[in-house]
């Protein structure tokens, strides 16, 4: 049982975790729409110290609005960004605008 | 790329990969000196390893999209599970998952990598340098719309445009919608058409 389903909306966490973190800044305390569940996958950030027996973690692809992510008028509303997002770094969103 | 805007200074077309640092080339020639040496490697071995990684290319990516131009059964398997259907035409992939998202009339996908130059190598090969450098990492996502104009694709206000970010364990192909004659073209004649920018979204129209 995965802690998201497609649809669900999340708000991504801005963890202040050093080394080798595959979530940019550009994303983090942004909302978006579970759009799919990739599987689980053993997390980077222990697999770049040298560990690697886990444990594996869920991974989500997640999309949002660019006009949410960017202040600029210009860009079609229609317009997403998909990002993979582990577990970890997810909390449901609060809020419930803004669906991209 | 044609500029219809105005820059300073261009930024330098620096790769920014291991291969563009100086201090690991120096490791890497010195550790694979002493391997020769001590005979745990042989020249030739490396030299075989390179061409094993530089051995995919567009042929293969060409290869899949004609396919499922062709046959909507096996459009419908890559869509579903792009790793198991790349597979059925004998292109190991060593990639976790394969993602193909497809263009239609209203969608338009572009992949990039933000935070270094994560690209399904298995099929394709390695990457173009401009999709390493950082001025495409950064502006893929900040500004696609302006960045795929200076590629020549002008995409209508009305379409949508999907950024895939490739930042962890997923890797994508993009699916270009065919040329409208496709049901005529031989399937040599499809691959031939079909470029590496389609397969990454900063070109859209095959003809």
């Amino acid at each position: 049982m995965t802690r998201f389903a497609v649809g669900d909306r999340v708000q991504v966490l801005a963890l202040r975790k050093e080394g080798h973190v595959r979530i940019p800044h550009y994303i983090r305390h942004q909302t978006g729409c579970v759009t799919e569940y990739c599987g689980t996958y053993l997390n980077p950030e222990d697999l770049a110290v040298g560990k690697t027996s886990g444990p594996a973690v869920d991974l989500y692809r997640v999309a949002f609005a660019q006009r949410q992510l960017w202040p600029d008028d210009l860009i079609p509303p229609q317009d997403t960004l998909v990002i993979e997002i582990y577990d970890h770094w997810l909390t449901p969103a609060q809020e419930t605008d803004h669906a991209p | 790329m044609p500029h219809d805007h105005a820059h300073g200074e261009h930024e330098a077309l620096i790769i920014e990969d291991e291969a563009g640092n100086i201090d690991a080339q120096i490791v890497v020639d010195a550790l694979q000196q002493v391997l020769i040496a001590k005979g745990l490697l042989t020249a030739r071995e490396v030299t075989a390893a390179i061409a094993k990684l530089e051995s995919p290319g567009l042929h293969l990516g060409a290869k899949i999209i004609a396919k499922a131009w062709s046959d909507p059964e096996y459009k419908k398997r890559l869509l579903a599970d792009g790793r198991a259907a790349v597979q059925e035409l004998d292109i190991p992939v060593t990639e976790a998952r394969i993602i193909v998202v497809e263009n239609t009339a209203q969608v338009h996908n572009l992949i990039t990598c933000t935070l270094c130059s994560c690209y399904p190598r298995s099929i394709l090969g390695q990457p173009p340098s401009w999709y390493i450098s950082k001025a495409y990492r950064a502006r893929s996502v900040r500004e696609p719309r302006r960045v795929l104009k200076e590629f020549g694709l002008d995409l209508p206000d009305d379409m949508k445009l999907v950024v895939h970010d490739s930042n962890a364990d997923m890797r994508y192909l993009v699916l270009p919608e065919p040329p409208l004659d496709f049901q005529t073209l031989s399937t040599p004649d499809l691959e031939a058409m079909i470029s590496r920018d389609h397969l990454i979204g900063v070109a859209r129209d095959v003809a």
